[in-house]
């Protein structure tokens, strides 16, 4: 469900929002609220349960306790650190997306090609996915969500592990997303990263929401030790 | 010349004569394993990729039974099912006893478990690093078990080349449910054991020949196939 405020109209709403696996809680009584046109950087140290609050932006995982409000899973995308590739080609994986929104032939693959053209990858339109390069993977996975023009965008943690040239692109082509309209929720480790592409921070720590305040205002001065010390490289 | 050099050279010269029994017991071979593993195959695939994908209570003793008839010994299915097509049997009044497609049904049943095993492995595999993927687009079940099936298709290939590998190589059941009628059920499997028994070596070691020669060519399809699916670039 969306609901319109005085300040925006909001994506995704968690009240009170936890969740607990095998006994172990995971997240604590997130309160976040998502609106329309946002860049959102989730930060936090390894297990603060980013992935998972993304997850459940997506409904993927339902929350134990509290509730969730979000768009439809055909108005959103969903991106990880290890793209999730059909073994296909590029192009089908692209045209196979577009098949699950009900896009018919011929319109289907004119808006593959579209979007892979945005994502420079048009070259290599007709190569085997699994060929491609860490980058190219992760673009072409940017290439399925532009495609589908998604209103939530949200991206687990998606330049990881990628050669500075290519976590370039990834954020380039993030960036041209959200200019086109798409609301951006994103993970990361990589500070710079967040300062880049962040007008709003989320910090975790422990499973609980410890900041939640303009990009700026936050790396000016954070207020949590958690999140000093994360600034600091003291954890990851 | 001994027995068994004499043998292969009147092997060799059914074989390059083409000679018409030989053929015809080939061709009869070839149909009967082909539409057995269509027939396990169209009911393995949706089994194995359902037993992958539910989480139903059902799923544990399933995947166990399927497990277990992996090994199924052929003339436990030859005797099940001569007892089903049998004049007094629950399905004698469809006549199939002595048929090939009372054969069919023994080879299908002998090899649905191995192909719904080993597709149900093949598709949980290719399911783990696509789950989030796939649930993130909203996919309904069926859509789900198509994408993994094409997903997985060159290793299903190979799955199906298994189940044929087996049922062309079987002969207990076949024997039992088909009766091993000349020019009617009589397969490949079937005569090398009749005619090793009636002393007629050179027709036994010929179709042995041909039958490890189609094993081979099984066996060099499934290596092609898992090259196809080793292979970047397509």
């Amino acid at each position: 469900m969306v609901e319109t405020t005085n300040r925006a109209t909001s994506l995704v709403t968690l009240s009170k929002a936890s969740v607990i696996a095998g006994g172990k809680s995971i997240l604590s009584d997130i309160d976040l609220t998502i609106f329309e046109r946002e860049s959102v950087v989730v930060l936090g140290a390894n297990g603060a349960g980013k992935s998972t609050l993304l997850k459940l932006c997506n409904a993927i995982t339902s929350p134990s306790l509290g509730s969730v409000n979000t768009l439809p899973v055909q108005e959103q995308a969903l991106i990880f650190q290890r793209p999730a590739l059909l073994q296909r080609t590029v192009l089908d994986n692209v045209r196979f997306v577009l098949s699950v929104r009900g896009v018919a032939e011929p319109l289907r693959t004119q808006q593959a090609q579209q979007a892979l053209a945005a994502c420079n990858l048009s070259a290599i339109a007709n190569q085997q996915s699994r060929s491609l390069s860490g980058g190219e993977q992760q673009r072409l996975a940017l290439a399925r969500a532009w495609a589908c023009k998604p209103r939530l965008l949200l991206a687990d943690e998606p330049t990881a592990n990628l050669a500075p040239a290519a976590v370039r692109d990834v954020e380039a082509l993030l960036q041209a997303v959200q200019t086109e309209g798409t609301t951006l929720v994103l993970t990361t480790h990589n500070v710079a990263q967040a300062k880049r592409l962040a007008r709003r921070i989320v910090f975790l720590d422990g499973g609980r929401l410890v900041e939640d305040r303009p990009a700026a205002d936050f790396f000016a001065s954070p207020r949590s030790d958690a999140a000093r010390t994360y600034l600091e490289g003291e954890t990851l | 010349m001994s027995l068994f050099a004499e043998s292969v050279a009147a092997a060799a010269s059914l074989l390059l004569a083409g000679d018409s029994t030989l053929m015809e017991i080939t061709a009869l071979s070839l149909r009967v394993s082909a539409t057995a593993t269509l027939m396990a195959a169209s009911i393995g695939l949706p089994l194995g990729a359902w037993a992958a994908l539910t989480s139903s209570a059902l799923r544990v003793p399933v995947v166990v039974v399927l497990n277990a008839c992996m090994g199924l010994p052929p003339v436990v299915v030859g005797l099940i099912v001569y007892l089903l097509l049998s004049r007094s049997g629950p399905m004698g009044a469809l006549g199939w006893l002595f048929t090939p497609a009372g054969m069919v049904m023994a080879q299908t049943i002998l090899i649905t478990p191995i192909i719904a095993a080993l597709a149900r492995q093949t598709i949980e595999d290719a399911h783990v690093p696509l789950r989030d993927w796939l649930t993130s687009l909203g996919l309904t079940a069926w859509q789900r078990i198509l994408t993994l099936l094409f997903e997985a298709r060159f290793s299903l290939a190979v799955v199906l080349l298994a189940g044929f590998g087996r049922a062309i190589a079987e002969v207990g059941a076949v024997m039992m449910v088909g009766g091993n009628i000349a020019g009617s059920t009589r397969v490949m499997t079937t005569t090398i054991a009749l005619e090793t028994s009636k002393g007629d070596l050179p027709l036994a070691l010929a179709l042995g020949i041909l039958l490890v020669m189609l094993v081979l060519i099984v066996n060099g399809a499934a290596q092609a196939v898992k090259a196809r699916m080793e292979r970047p670039h397509g």
